[in-house]
């Protein structure tokens, strides 16, 4: 059986730590601390990040994942702000514009749906609109997801609706190497970047190696990666860590589909209209053959309000 | 109606006694500095006004003559190609509006950012724009200064300070209060002049990216263009306070004749020189562009100064 796992769930956690190979000079690592390491190395190395968040600062953060770094860098760099995130996140992406390269950080993304204006509106759409004129080069991070009990208004799971923006892109990581590795590599992105963390995996240690500890170190975003072969109970599957929704890793996903003819996708989100639909719809266009079927095409490709009636005729003329 | 027609009226007295009152020989070339004073006093909200006494050179009235005269027909003709189907989507006219953008851009440098709403096609002449980009991308063109992908709403210009160009009513004051941030972040000596309409005046972000900017003491001017209708809804309808420059509440606030080019460019002045950096409500009173009907109100802000540049 294959299984696609887009975040943590308690087996396959307990699946892949047991069978990973322990090397003796190999550190561990909370992923609070990878993000904590990362967010310290970009902003050692360029002066235009900076943070900006409810409790970043002096409360050291909601999780602690920016601890230390208003000590380090000043209240500047580490703005605290009021409870009201439209106008915060507005005041992020404005920056954005100007060319600096704001981390905001929620704290949870519930919260975001607030801001969820200026992230898509304001930041996601921006280079299309202005053609290349304003470029947003914006982190938006924080834990999604559901949490330890916190209730329905506290735990819903954002990665399909924010996958779905063209301009955006849309991460998850999963381990430590992942997330420092993916939070390095969307600071230094000149786009707008969702960064989902999840909230009860800060806690989780993993083994980062010597190359994951550079300050250099980033992962390319949009490549899942091949997790461990499952031989458990006489199961043999692949299973695939996506880390990035958008851009989805289409091909990796549909190789593995072809080569066993099988796919599970486990998500935290909703069903319907979620990363795992969209990850059907994937393996039916492109791995599928059925004659009758005929593929999406260019719906929904990335235009706006058109203004120009022809443009309009022409993307729709695709379906 | 009758608002309007009672505002009418005091402006043709004002109209006339700034004609009869001047003592002017002007010479189109000449820059030798000139003092007029506005038509209307200024009203502060807990700080003092500036002067009505406003420093100007005859080269400088028929810039403003020259380029509100420029707006105003770009508009129209752009009011012409919308009603042709030339100009599809949305088409938010700034005609009756121009005294702000000019005035504005007599005060500030290219250096100073602004960022507005959607009725933003003279704004971007003011700080750069050319009618081939406008008109272009109007028309969803290539040639215009989004390459045609953004339309009437999206005209952008950041090489002069120019950030849009918005969609979304309300959305551009906190993204204003950012550039403000930023601006301080770099250190650079400059300011961003967030406008925004009376019916943006009443949205929540406002008010919370007011509370962040003053509270970090950003150079951010916060301009309201009161033009008394938010969309097609009235003022009255819509707002219980129409006082915008009092909705600062702590911070000082300005209201300022947006019909006199020269009242704006002293308000202008006197905000970006504020030396503890405060950011300041502006409330100017302007009609709107496509749903005024009095052609001497439409008319006022140009011919204010057409009067004061023929004059001797």
């Amino acid at each position: 059986m294959l299984k696609i796992l887009r975040q943590k769930a308690g087996a396959a956690r307990a699946v892949v730590l047991s069978s990973r190979n322990y090397s003796a000079s190999a550190k561990q690592m909370t992923v609070r601390e990878a993000l904590n390491s990362a967010l310290d190395e970009e902003m050692s190395a360029d002066h235009r990040v900076f943070l900006m968040g409810e409790e970043v600062g002096e409360y050291q953060g909601a999780y602690k994942v920016t601890k230390g770094l208003l000590q380090k860098y000043g209240p500047e760099r580490v703005v605290d702000t009021p409870i009201t995130e439209a106008g915060f996140t507005g005041i992020g992406v404005g920056a954005a514009y100007y060319g600096l390269r704001p981390v905001v950080e929620f704290m949870t993304f519930n919260f975001a749906m607030q801001a969820i204006d200026h992230i898509i509106n304001s930041a996601a759409k921006t280079n299309y609109m202005s053609s290349g004129n304003i470029s947003v080069p914006v982190v938006f991070r924080g834990p999604n997801g559901a949490a330890a009990g916190v209730g329905a208004q506290h735990s819903q799971c954002y990665a399909a609706w924010y996958g779905a923006i063209p301009g955006l892109k849309v991460l998850s990581p999963y381990s430590s190497e992942d997330a420092r590795g993916l939070l390095k590599a969307a600071i230094r992105d000149p786009d707008p970047v969702v960064f989902l963390e999840n909230e009860l995996l800060y806690g989780e240690s993993f083994p980062v190696s010597e190359e994951v500890l550079d300050a250099g170190f980033s992962t390319p975003i949009g490549k899942a990666k091949a997790a461990e072969i499952l031989a458990k109970d006489g199961i043999d599957a692949e299973v695939i860590n996506l880390r990035s929704i958008r851009p989805l890793d289409r091909s990796t996903i549909n190789a593995s589909v072809r080569k066993t003819n099988r796919l599970v996708t486990v998500e935290e989100g909703f069903p319907q209209h979620g990363v795992g639909a969209e990850i059907c719809a994937s393996i039916v266009e492109d791995s599928l053959v059925i004659s009758t079927l005929q593929s999406r095409g260019s719906l929904g490709q990335m235009s706006q309000c058109r203004m120009l009636l022809t443009l309009n005729e022409w993307l729709f003329r695709r379906l | 109606m009758a608002q309007l027609t009672q505002r009418a009226a005091t402006f043709q007295r004002t109209l006339s006694a700034a004609a009869v009152s001047s003592t002017r020989c002007l010479s189109t070339a000449s820059t030798s500095p000139i003092t007029v004073e506005t038509s209307l006093p200024f009203t502060g909200h807990k700080i003092d006004p500036p002067s009505r006494s406003v420093e100007t050179t005859p080269q400088e009235l028929l810039s403003f003559f020259r380029d509100m005269a420029l707006m105003r027909r770009m508009e129209i003709a752009a009011d012409s190609l919308y009603k042709a189907k030339l100009i599809r989507g949305f088409c938010h006219l700034y005609d009756g509006q121009e005294a702000v953008a000019v005035g504005m851009e007599a005060a500030i440098t290219r250096k100073d950012c602004i960022i507005t709403a959607y009725r933003d096609h003279c704004i971007f002449l003011g700080r750069g724009g050319t009618l081939l980009e406008s008109f272009s991308e109007l028309m969803g063109r290539k040639d215009g200064c989004s390459k045609g992908k953004g339309g009437s709403m999206h005209f952008y210009k950041k090489e002069g300070g120019f950030y849009g160009g918005h969609g979304i009513v309300g959305a551009q004051v906190p993204l204003g209060c950012g550039l403000a941030f930023a601006q301080k972040y770099s250190k650079d000596e400059n300011v961003t002049f967030a406008m925004y309409g009376d019916g943006a005046a009443n949205q929540g972000q406002l008010f919370e990216a007011l509370n962040m900017a003053a509270l970090w003491d950003l150079p951010a001017i916060l301009v309201c263009e009161n033009n008394h209708y938010g969309m097609g809804t009235a003022e009255w309808r819509a707002a219980k306070s129409p006082a915008y420059y009092k909705r600062g509440d702590y911070v000082p606030g300005l209201k300022v004749d947006g019909m006199d080019a020269l009242a704006v460019k002293q308000a202008c002045k006197f905000a970006k020189s504020m030396p503890s950096r405060m950011d300041q409500l502006f409330s100017k009173w302007t009609p709107t562009g496509i749903m005024d009907t009095l052609c001497l109100i439409l008319e006022a802000p140009i011919v204010r100064v057409m009067r004061l540049v023929v004059s001797d």
